[in-house]
This record gives C-alpha cells, structure tokens and sequence, in this order.
C-alpha cells in the first residue's frame, strides 16, 4: 500500500482550517524539517488519515473523522505558515 | 448533471460535466466526487481536473480493475446523471501563466491528467512558456490526449516512453523513468525550470530524486501522488 | 442524506445468510483491505525477536526460530474492522498469548502491544487470555505477507482490528490502561464491534 501526499488531504484541512492548506508551510516538531503540507507523507486508508515527515518519518498531524465532524491532532507539527492574502 | 462521458481508451473516460454554482479553477487542482448507495454506504475519491480554467469542467477517469468508484464512474455512468461533487481543491499543485518556466511536466500514467489542464491553460492564454512533457506509459494503447499533444504548437516538445511493450518501429523511448532518461527529455537545471511531476507514488518518487539528482532545486519540483490504486 | 448516485452498489461482497455474524454496522468484503498508519516495517527475521516485559524491562524474548518451537495452532475468526468492512471465516496460525504469558509469568492487568514502526495498541490481561488472543505468523495457509502484519501480528479477533496489531513486537505489562495509537487519536479504549464502540464516547 502506498503512501500519498499532502495535495490528498485538501479538503480534509478545508474542513479543519477553513481555507485551502496544501500550499502552506509546515514544520515538523521532531526534526525541524520544512515543507509545504502538500510534500508530506499521507496514510489514508486507516481508522483515520496518518500525517508524516517526509525527512525523519514521525507523525506530524492525525486527522478523524467522526460523525461528520473532523478532529485533528497536530501535536507533531511545531508550525503552519499560510501565505497571507492580499489585501 | 454529467454532461457527457467520452471514452479515451478502452477504459479511460473523460466525463464533462455542469455543476450549478461552479467557481471555476487552476490549472492542476482537484475535485473529489461523492458516490451514495441507496442505503446510505458512502465512497469518495479525488480526481484531477483534466479542463483549463475556462473550459467546460471535465475530469478523466481510469477504471480499475479493483476499484470501488472508477468502475462507476468510468463504466456505469451516463450523460443526465447526478454526480456529488466538492471542489476545486488545490492550491500547490497548480499553474499560473505568471509562475513562468521553462516548464518540465513528468506523467505517470494518469498522472498526465492535471498535467493536460495546464497545458490547455497554456495554450488557452498564449503563454510563450516552453514546456518539455514526458508521459510514462504501460503501452502506447494506454497514452491519452495523444492528438491533443500533437496540437500543440510552438514551444511544446513531448516524449513518451513505454514501460510494458511497444508498437513495431517505436523510436520513443522505453522502460520506466531514471536519471539517463531524464537527463535527455527534463530542460536541463540551468535553465532554471518550474517541474511539475505527477503519477503513482513509486513513479513520482523516482522522477523527482531524479530531477533533483540533475539539479533542480527541490522547491521548483512540485509533485502530487497518487496512491497504488490510481485516484486518490 | 446525499443524492444517490444511480446504479452504485460499492465493493462490498454479499452477506445474505450471515447478517447473524455482523456486528451493528458492517458490511462484508471479498478482499483483504491493507490499512496502514506508516511505511511496512522490514524487520529481518534473524533479528526478529517477540518480548513480554514489564514497565519496559523484558521478562521473556524469543528469537524466531524459538518462537517457531511453539504450539501454534490453526484459528478460525470472523475480523471485523472500524472502518467497517468484516471479513468473515479468516484462517490464521500463530500462538496462543495464554502461552506467551504462562511462560513469561505476569501481573498486571493491562498490556500495552508495541510494535515495529511505533504502533502501540492498549488491551486488558481479560481480553488477551483464555484462548482469545494469538500472535500471528501465518494467513491462509501462507506465512503473513509483511503489508499485512507478517512476520506476525496480534489477533483478538473479538474487538476491532485496529487491536490486532500489526508487526507486534511483544506486550508490555501495565498497571493502568493507558491509550495506544489510534486510542490517543480519539478511538475507542475496549472496541468491542458487538457494541460500537468505535470510538471514545461510545
């Protein structure tokens, strides 16, 4: 079974954030490693959706869906950077 | 509101479609499609947006043998039929005129699908951008969009290369992608190009080692995957 | 409820005759669905070893060909996964946990499955005894393919397979039932399919 990336959780993070999420910057609180959210590595066919880094392979969000509502746990992220619209 | 379905190949279709309300897209962005069995049993999938902004919506789907929702979409389907759909979704994965180039365009597979809408879109807005696309394929009867590439004109050059078998004659090349093959049809990393690399996990790991092995900064690569059952 | 899409069934097998085997909301599958929170492990079996220990401190390991050595019987089970899909009359070998633990020797009511790659999995001493639980190695007649689990993983077949752990390792023995992977993620701390309980809450 292979792994995805971040562009196949974009409307997962749309419903978690609101707004478009893939193109944003991410860090990963284990190694420091930074990439947009769309170059992680994405487990999907699971009890929920598996976040990982690319660079050292540690959990960077976990994201449940559950009666319709999507939780997700971001514990493994140090930061999310979104390009800020333009005024 | 399936507008029409239009077989690429023997098991690839292209489907167009009228939602009400849609916003328009980006050249190299997604929708997902929802199906909904009479009692309540859900699947989703993403599929790549195969038309240019502009252009009627469409989407091109490969039916897998395995498959839970291409079989239906790209088999059951028929034009008048209702399709769940949620989109557009996307915002790395995507094109602009004004991101420039040279452009370097790897498809694996399916993986061209996205890849088309920004050649459309290129070509839809007289972008003078040079584009180099190479299209990996099981077999020639598999390539699609085949005439359409053909079309293009001016600053459009496209190899293919045939991993599984080839027609008598074939002067293309063969065999799956790797650092000699990109090295002859990627733009070589001094002329500072923007590649985009789509396809299976497997092919867009290679491809994109590759292009990064010829020089390209890893942030001019962009890469999307598809998961080992095609769509998303 | 969405609009249905005309024509879909999805991929699901027929159950007729066997809805007395489906706990409250699942459906059969033909396949085998491969379900995975990280990359497959690659353990090499010379390095394989299965350990029951104690707050982290090993009580008993075993090397592959030791645990080879063990009884390991043929179990028959209906699985049922919280994602939804059952798969009905599955053939597994492996051995027993009643073995592990006897000879181990233990006490503590809680264990704490860790495996390869990082996944953990809680389960009480209750549901792992008494001819309920198995550590793995085979499928079908076959030795356990890595994407499923192989070289072994945990069977409980009567709780959601997110349980049966996949590239288990050995099981830690615990004091208090403390959450594993998908536990801390907001999933169930029993998992029972006869109750739903899917999630926490439930």
């Amino acid at each position: 079974m292979d792994a995805v990336d971040g562009n196949a959780i974009g409307s997962l993070l749309i419903d978690v954030f609101g707004t478009e999420m893939t193109a944003a910057g991410s860090t990963c609180a284990s190694c420091g490693a930074r990439r947009p959210v769309a170059e992680l590595v994405v487990y999907q066919r699971a009890p929920g959706t598996v976040v990982r880094c690319r660079t050292c392979g540690s959990v960077v969000m976990v994201l449940v869906r559950r009666a319709g509502i999507v939780s997700i746990d971001v514990s493994g992220l140090a930061s999310l950077s979104q390009p800020g619209a333009i005024a | 509101m399936v507008a029409s379905v239009n077989w690429e190949t023997a098991s690839v279709a292209t489907i167009e479609l009228d939602p009400p309300e849609w916003p328009g897209h980006l050249a190299g962005q997604h929708l997902d499609v929802r199906l909904t069995a009479e009692d309540g049993y859900t699947a989703e999938r993403s599929y790549s947006i195969a038309s240019a902004p502009g252009e009627r919506l469409a989407i091109t789907v490969e039916r897998l043998e395995d498959g839970e929702v291409s079989p239906y979409l790209a088999g059951e389907l028929r034009a008048g039929d209702e399709l769940e759909l949620r989109g557009p979704i996307g915002g790395y994965f995507v094109w602009e005129p004004g991101d420039g180039g040279p452009l370097t365009l790897l498809a694996g597979g399916s993986g061209v699908v996205p890849l088309r809408s920004i050649l459309r879109h290129r070509l839809g807005t007289g972008s003078d951008v040079p584009v180099r696309l190479l299209y990996s394929s099981r077999t020639w009867e598999d390539v699609i969009y085949r005439d359409e590439f053909s079309e293009h004109r001016g600053g459009l050059w496209v190899s293919y290369t045939l991993t599984r078998s080839q027609p008598a004659g074939w002067t293309g090349y063969t065999g799956r992608v790797n650092p000699d093959l990109l090295a002859q049809a990627a733009w070589p990393a001094a002329a500072h190009p923007l590649a985009y690399i789509c396809g299976p996990t497997s092919f867009v790991e290679t491809a994109a080692a590759g292009l990064v092995g010829l020089g390209y900064p890893p942030e001019r690569v962009k890469t999307e995957r598809f998961g080992a059952t095609g769509g998303r | 409820m969405s609009p249905v899409s005309r024509g879909f069934r999805g991929r699901r097998g027929t159950s007729a005759g066997q809805e007395s085997r489906l706990p409250p909301g699942q459906y059969v599958t033909e396949g085998f669905p491969v379900l995975s929170a990280g990359p497959t492990p690659h353990t090499p079996l010379q390095e394989w070893t299965f350990s029951i220990t104690a707050g982290g401190q090993p009580k008993k390991s075993w090397t592959w060909p030791e645990f080879q050595a063990l009884a390991a019987p043929t179990i028959t089970a209906d699985i049922h996964c919280v994602t939804r899909w059952s798969k009905l009359g599955t053939r597994w070998q492996g051995v027993s946990v009643d073995t592990l633990l006897d000879q181990a020797g233990y006490d503590a009511p809680y264990v704490m499955a860790f495996c390869d790659g990082g996944y953990t999995a809680n389960l009480s001493i209750a549901d792992v005894t008494g001819g309920q639980a198995w550590v793995a190695f085979g499928y079908a007649g076959e030795p356990l393919e890595p994407e499923h689990g192989g070289p072994a993983r945990l069977l409980v077949p009567h709780l959601y397979f997110w349980k049966s752990a996949k590239w288990v390792r050995g099981l830690d023995l615990r004091q208090t039932d403390e959450p594993g992977f998908w536990e801390t993620y907001g999933y169930n701390m029993y998992g029972d399919p006869w109750k739903e309980q899917r999630y926490a809450g439930d």
